[in-house]
């Protein structure tokens, strides 16, 4: 099979196991529309809330404490993301060295993010 | 093709069976570590057949989508949770030179599609429309923030150690001193990834005595049978993963590759049901505090002493 060589032949496959599981998915979701009664009442589509009559709306405000996390995760994972080509190549002939005081630099900016944040506070609740 | 064909089957065999063994497994162990028997009657031996007797009774549970749930959302999250776990089997090496496909971007590949995974359980939180459900759709969500950066920088390093992001590449490269030098990157990389499989003790997003499950609350049936053979697929994957980054795979004496892939495979999920046991689910925002103070300064350490070694060898 020529297609299924080289790089976009490699992704060819994945996508042919990502149909094979979404076809498992819909087979099981299949046999179950066969397989099963529907008797639905009113009370059985509420809302679960322990039994008694739902409060308001399901979409509930809370307050989201961790949102901070988000904006250093966005941060890091970017940076991350780099780590990988640079992994591959950093021990090639004539970097060595150079490239080990790159990363050093590197460690120490995240190592600085997360001190400001605990700095900020942002690591304890209480 | 008749090999492609091959590849596929041995990959849908492990997706299907493994995490009906491991739950089993889990069922005695759990049963057995806390002075129970477990289950005892289905199938006659010591209940094996339970969890295909649950799943014929999940297949004739009636399908209830509550009145005020996002519904398209709701009936696909599932499936979202479920197939990315599938996915990734492709790219993990079982012998050596059997794998379903040697992506060059293997390891980034695998580590972009399990994150897929729990989008799953944030859009089952949202779409139920429930107030646990979103609570546990937001916990599920912060845990993944948390947890993907260290699970990352511990996989680079792994990475950096073999010299390529090839899957089959790296057990390649393993050599048995590899297990002392990335052993803190090991330790790191598991532990964040149950933390996303949301496994106890990081089940804050499910936490079944006081968010009711979570994301799962408002499922019944076939659907939340696809959850739960998720979190199983889940483990396997994890193990699989695990073995594969750090504990070199196929390598080992006397006994043929892949029964050392399975063997330890079973012995990292092991550990999984050993650590459910084990441990008191964490607060919310201890969870947090281990990542960012104790995971990711780890994963860093880790990443320095690769680099050094690898440099100065």
């Amino acid at each position: 099979m020529r297609c299924m060589d080289g790089y976009y032949g490699s992704y060819l496959l994945v996508a042919a196991l990502l149909a094979i599981g979404v076809a498992v998915v819909a087979g099981a979701m299949m046999a179950n529309r066969l397989l099963r009664p529907s008797r639905p009442t009113a009370e059985k589509l509420t809302t679960y809330e322990c039994g008694v009559d739902p409060v308001g709306d399901g979409w509930a405000q809370s307050q989201v404490r961790y949102y901070v996390f988000t904006y250093l995760y966005v941060i890091f994972a970017v940076d991350a993301v780099f780590l990988f080509p640079w992994a591959t190549v950093f021990d090639a002939p004539g970097y060595g060295v150079t490239t080990l005081v790159e990363m050093f630099v590197f460690l120490g900016f995240i190592a600085l993010g997360i001190l400001y944040a605990w700095r900020k506070r942002v690591l304890s609740w209480t | 093709m008749l090999d492609v064909v091959l590849r596929f089957a041995v990959i849908l065999a492990i997706f299907l069976v493994l995490p009906l063994i491991v739950g089993q497994t889990e069922h005695k162990v759990m049963a057995h570590m806390q002075s129970r028997l477990g289950p005892m009657y289905a199938g006659g031996f010591h209940g094996w057949a339970q969890l295909i007797a649950d799943g014929v009774k999940f297949m004739q549970k009636e399908d209830v989508i509550p009145a005020a749930a996002d519904r398209r959302i709701f009936m696909i999250a599932p499936g979202v949770a479920l197939v990315p776990y599938l996915v990734v089997l492709i790219a993990l090496p079982v012998d050596d030179g059997f794998v379903g496909v040697d992506l060059e971007l293997g390891l980034f590949f695998v580590l972009a599609v399990m994150g897929i995974g729990v989008l799953g359980a944030i859009m089952a939180g949202w779409a139920s429309a429930n107030k646990y459900s979103v609570l546990g759709g937001m916990r599920a969500a912060a845990q993944l923030v948390s947890y993907e950066l260290p699970l990352v920088l511990a996989a680079s390093s792994v990475a950096m150690a073999a010299g390529t992001l090839s899957l089959p590449g790296i057990v390649e490269a393993w050599q048995w001193w590899w297990l002392p030098w990335q052993a803190i990157g090991g330790v790191v990389f598991f532990m964040a990834g149950l933390a996303e499989l949301r496994r106890p003790p990081f089940d804050m997003p499910i936490a079944e005595s006081e968010i009711i499950m979570g994301p799962m609350t408002e499922y019944t049936g076939m659907r939340f049978a696809l959850f739960m053979l998720a979190e199983y697929a889940g483990i396997v994957v994890l193990s699989f993963l695990t073995t594969v980054l750090f504990l070199g795979g196929w390598h080992g004496p006397l006994l043929p590759g892949w029964l050392w892939t399975l063997a330890k495979v079973f012995l990292l999920a092991f550990v999984v049901i050993w650590v459910r046991v084990s441990f008191p689910r964490l607060r919310e925002d201890q969870l947090q505090k281990l990542a960012w103070a104790g995971l990711v300064p780890l994963a860093l350490v880790q990443l320095a002493l690769t680099g050094v070694v690898k440099v100065l060898t």
